[in-house]
């Protein structure tokens, strides 16, 4: 069904976008490029509207610092409409066309995978913000999201050590990375010493609304006399009645916490938050967090969008650190050249706003602090756990057989992104 | 008795206590003392408070558990704090009396989480057993039943000896059997206990019965188990009941999504892709109607889906007036363009509410009626679906009425079954025909504020049924109204019964396939219009 809504829905927005949407927002002739690769139209128009703006609020207020190498920079915007094949056809126009310098966007893992082969085909940088499932490295994207060791792990250990979970349930949307996240918070529960009959894993298609049966199976399954928790890698708009449903069931978060992984502020502002309280999140920055560098995000953000209520998120905060890694790469080289921004990025660390630094490692995913929040009446989370420290993303996880083996380095002279450590060679899985 | 003593100095000391600050037992400076301290050392601050048996304290619990409890930073005195506008209302949490506003920055919250919340309601529950209000009481017991905490059989058996209300007294004997349960006491005691848990609240008491099996042996877990046993037999018959109920659920939110579809589709035999975006209005207009109440006249909130209603049907129905008025009515005959007109008409209106409104969810409230659940012989009945399921029946009637017994369902059937004679009869067939279209795309609005109730309210909603709209009235037979309620019931309860085994996506797509071989068998659907209709 969903093939036939999306396939519908990109001949008409392909026709109706094709020839307006690309909009160029400054005209001078030396300046740099930057894409943005967002959604603007059609199902996750919802989540990445929002990228876009912060993309355009980032280089605004760079071009306000005197640009990069004493050029302005400008922004190339393009609308691939939820649709993922059309995001590899809008990635070779921003590369190919408008020879753009370094692209930011992509939200869901498919889009992404479908954008990959055009980025190592024409040598572009692609920064990719969203949390996701690794089990990938590539040598064209840096990944500012979240890795699952960075995310899904710390939230178990979290469930385990404050809540006392023994009981699971592992409630995802039907795709790629609820499936794989779902795989090795299974693998890792298990070497934790829980059960088979303990974990329980449920996955819906995208936009499911009617949550009547799960919920009362997961109130069921609930009922056995341990403490149980709910892991929702649950996506997008299927969350509302979701926890709607929950809070009808009569089930809070004293009895059976949630705590999910694509629930953030955004998600929240088309919520009625009062019977969610406590209810949790996992995810490396809050708009809740208490640092000088986050409020001044947060009022730039609201003056640019002129809107008081706006919200900010995590996905954001991942763009700006990438923004301004790319931004000090680029500084470093003094050129804007793909090759020597790779080489030079790696190792670059820049201020995140939950008050730290973080830096970019040789398999280019980055550093991050881990943080637990509950919901809170105004939309809001508290957080009730951080990491000591920072937690580096992890490429390939150690809980999976197949991935425990492999290492990514993008350093010369070993340069890759899949090195088996077994048979000391590049290459196999993912490549 | 003990206790009334300790009640009456804490009264007289309450006074005393705000200007001098005296020894730790205190709860005033017990309370205070949550100024300070991580999460961990707040777990002994809230014990210590309990430990006083001060009903007085529980104000102070109940705002910590609700994230409302803040101490003033300059003295760290600790305080529930109400919000007026951007700044804090401060009261005194023992005596409630309200010490004035202070402004956001010069407070700070009293941080708390799960885990302290599930101790709050357990404390809770022991010191509010003597409340003089039976519906706490109850409540208070039925906390204790939950947690089991042995450290409040004594409040119990003290609350028991006073207590007259039959059904709170039930409430505090089941509570005591739960925590018999968790202490060390007799095997005859215990197993009386499990007899009384099992007849008293059977799924409530699963939870308690699985976890005493699991940790006892003998005699004891005998009893358990065969408890068990009983409770699981009637949940399974149970369950076939509440999964027929879900069914129902899900086939009243299908009859609302498709019924307007059964008068332009169905009667008129119009292809309208635009079906859903008449929904998704009746959902905007609801947010919009809720955003006004809210701002203006936040009394009326419970209202305000009766007061969407009828704006929800003018505006979906105008706008399917002027589509008709302006698009359709040039392409009827060439279905194939009307598909694609109405499919155009159904992108531009989402855009258009995006450009209005944003990309993002809107939140539509539920008013407190649609709220919570019923429980119905063990059976559970969230409230929303309930009045969905009725409002979707009612929806279903007043278009019967409509059609079979006014003026203007003639005159529609009778366009619709032979426009020329109906012309010749004197009958204003284009009139006709935009007014069938409004009334169905007016009946979509309502169908909309109904769904404002469960689903989201994005420029996507529409998307999500005209599928399943389209689905419900081929299923049923095109033209036939009672089609579209069986055909919604039918799918409903199907979708429902298959989804335990085989997964929800697994469900719909089980569905989708039977609907396929259905259509090769019948084409026309389950209720086959026959006669003249069907060639014309």
């Amino acid at each position: 069904m969903t093939i036939l809504k999306n396939t519908a829905r990109s001949i008409g927005f392909a026709a109706l976008v094709a020839g307006m949407m690309t909009t160029t927002l400054a005209n001078a002739a030396d300046t740099i490029k930057v894409g943005i690769l967002h959604s603007l139209s059609g199902t996750m128009a919802i989540s990445e509207t929002t990228l876009k703006d912060a993309m355009l609020m980032l280089i605004e207020e760079q071009n306000k610092k005197g640009g990069l190498l004493g050029q302005q920079l400008e922004a190339v915007v393009v609308d691939p409409a939820s649709d993922w094949p059309l995001f590899a056809e809008k990635a070779r126009e921003l590369l190919d066309v408008h020879k753009v310098a370094a692209v930011f966007g992509n939200w869901t893992s498919v889009s992404r995978k479908s954008v990959l082969p055009v980025f190592a085909e024409l040598n572009g940088i692609l920064f990719y913000p969203v949390q996701y499932e690794g089990e990938e490295s590539q040598r064209n994207v840096f990944y500012t999201g979240a890795a699952p060791n960075q995310q899904a792990i710390p939230a178990v250990d979290y469930l385990l050590a404050n809540e006392e979970v023994e009981r699971w349930v592992l409630a995802g949307t039907d795709y790629v990375y609820p499936r794989t996240t779902n795989k090795i918070l299974e693998a890792y529960l298990k070497s934790k010493g829980v059960a088979d009959e303990d974990i329980m894993i449920n996955y819906t298609p995208f936009g499911h609304s009617d949550w009547q049966t799960i919920v009362s199976d997961i109130k069921a399954f609930g009922s056995e006399g341990k403490k149980t928790a709910v892991v929702s890698t649950i996506n997008g708009d299927a969350n509302v009645p979701f926890y709607k449903e929950l809070g009808n069931q009569g089930i809070s978060a004293t009895d059976i916490p949630v705590v999910a992984f694509s629930v953030g502020e955004e998600e929240l502002a088309g919520l009625d938050t009062e019977p969610l309280v406590g209810h949790l999140a996992a995810w490396n920055y809050f708009q809740s967090v208490d640092t000088e560098e986050n409020a001044t995000f947060i009022e730039t953000w609201k003056a640019f969008t002129g809107d008081e209520n706006r919200v900010t998120n995590d996905p954001m905060e991942a763009h700006y650190i990438g923004f301004n890694m790319w931004v000090k790469a680029v500084e470093k080289a003094g050129t804007t050249d793909v090759d020597t921004v790779i080489d030079e990025i790696v190792g670059v660390a820049v201020p995140n706003l939950s008050g730290g630094y973080s830096a970019m490692m040789p398999n280019h995913h980055i550093t991050k602090p881990v943080l637990i929040g509950e919901i809170q009446a105004d939309g809001q989370f508290e957080i009730v756990e951080r990491t000591n420290g920072l937690v580096a993303g992890d490429a390939w996880s150690d809980y999976l057989p197949d991935s425990a083996k492999l290492i990514s380095d993008w350093r010369k002279p070993l340069s890759c992104g899949n090195f088996n450590v077994e048979t000391s060679t590049c290459g196999g899985k993912g490549s | 008795m003990q206790h009334l003593i300790r009640f009456l100095i804490a009264l007289l000391i309450v006074p005393l206590l705000l200007t001098s600050v005296s020894a730790q037992t205190d709860p005033r400076s017990l309370i205070n003392a949550m100024a300070v301290g991580n999460l961990k050392a707040r777990a002994a601050q809230i014990e210590a408070l309990a430990a006083t048996g001060d009903a007085k304290a529980v104000p102070a619990l109940q705002a910590l558990s609700d994230g409302a409890l803040y101490f003033r930073k300059s003295d760290k005195q600790v305080f529930i704090a109400q919000k007026s506008g951007k700044n804090f209302d401060l009261i005194d949490p023992l005596t409630a009396e309200n010490i004035g506003t202070f402004p956001k920055g010069s407070v700070s919250k009293v941080k708390v989480n799960n885990s302290l919340r599930r101790l709050i309601r357990s404390v809770i529950g022991t010191l509010t057993l003597l409340s003089p209000d039976p519906q706490i009481r109850i409540a208070a017991a039925q906390t204790i039943f939950k947690t089991g905490d042995p450290e409040s059989l004594e409040a119990l058996d003290r609350a028991l000896v006073q207590e007259k209300a039959p059904n709170v007294r039930s409430a505090m004997e089941l509570a005591r059997a739960s925590v018999i349960l968790k202490s060390d006491s007799t095997d005859a005691d215990k197993i009386a206990a499990i007899t009384l848990i099992q007849k008293g609240d059977g799924r409530e008491g699963l939870p308690l019965l699985n976890e005493f099996a699991a940790q006892s042996d003998g005699a004891v877990a005998a009893a358990a188990n065969k408890a068990i046993g009983e409770i699981e037999k009637t949940i399974a018959l149970l369950d076939i009941g509440q999964t027929v109920w879900y069914g129902i659920s899900l086939g009243s939110v299908l009859l609302l999504a498709a019924i307007g579809l059964a008068v332009t589709f169905g009667v008129m035999g119009v292809i309208n892709m635009a079906h859903g975006e008449m929904v998704m209005l009746g959902a905007y207009t609801t947010y919009v109607v809720q955003e006004i109440i809210r701002t203006g006249y936040p009394g009326l909130f419970d209202y305000s889906l009766a007061l969407a209603l009828p704006l929800a049907f003018l505006v979906s129905g105008s706008c399917g007036f002027v589509m008709e008025r302006t698009i359709i009515r040039f392409l009827y005959g060439r279905p194939l363009e009307t598909l694609l007109a109405t499919w155009g008409v159904s992108l531009i209106l989402q855009q258009t509410i995006r450009t209005i409104f944003g990309s993002t969810n809107k939140e539509v409230g539920n008013p407190t009626w649609m709220s919570g659940a019923y429980e119905l012989g063990g059976l559970t009945l969230t409230a929303n679906r309930l009045w969905i399921v009725v409002f979707a029946l009612f929806v279903f009637a007043a278009l019967f009425v409509v059609l079979k017994k006014t003026g203007f369902g003639l005159q529609m059937r009778a366009v619709t079954q032979n426009r020329k004679m109906a012309s010749s009869m004197g009958i204003r067939t284009p009139w006709v025909d935009a007014l069938t279209f409004a009334l169905g795309s007016g009946i979509a609005g309502i169908a909309g504020v109904a769904l404002s109730q469960i689903a989201n309210v994005s420029p996507n909603l529409g998307q999500n049924y005209i599928i399943d709209s389209f689905m419900v009235v081929v299923f049923g037979g095109v033209g036939n109204l009672w089609g579209t309620l069986i055909g919604a019931l039918t799918l409903g309860v199907a979708n429902k019964f298959l989804e335990p085994f085989a997964g929800a996506v697994l469900a719909k797509i089980l569905i989708l396939v039977f609907i396929i071989l259905f259509i090769q068998k019948r084409p026309r659907g389950l209720f086959a219009l026959k006669g003249r209709a069907v060639e014309a």
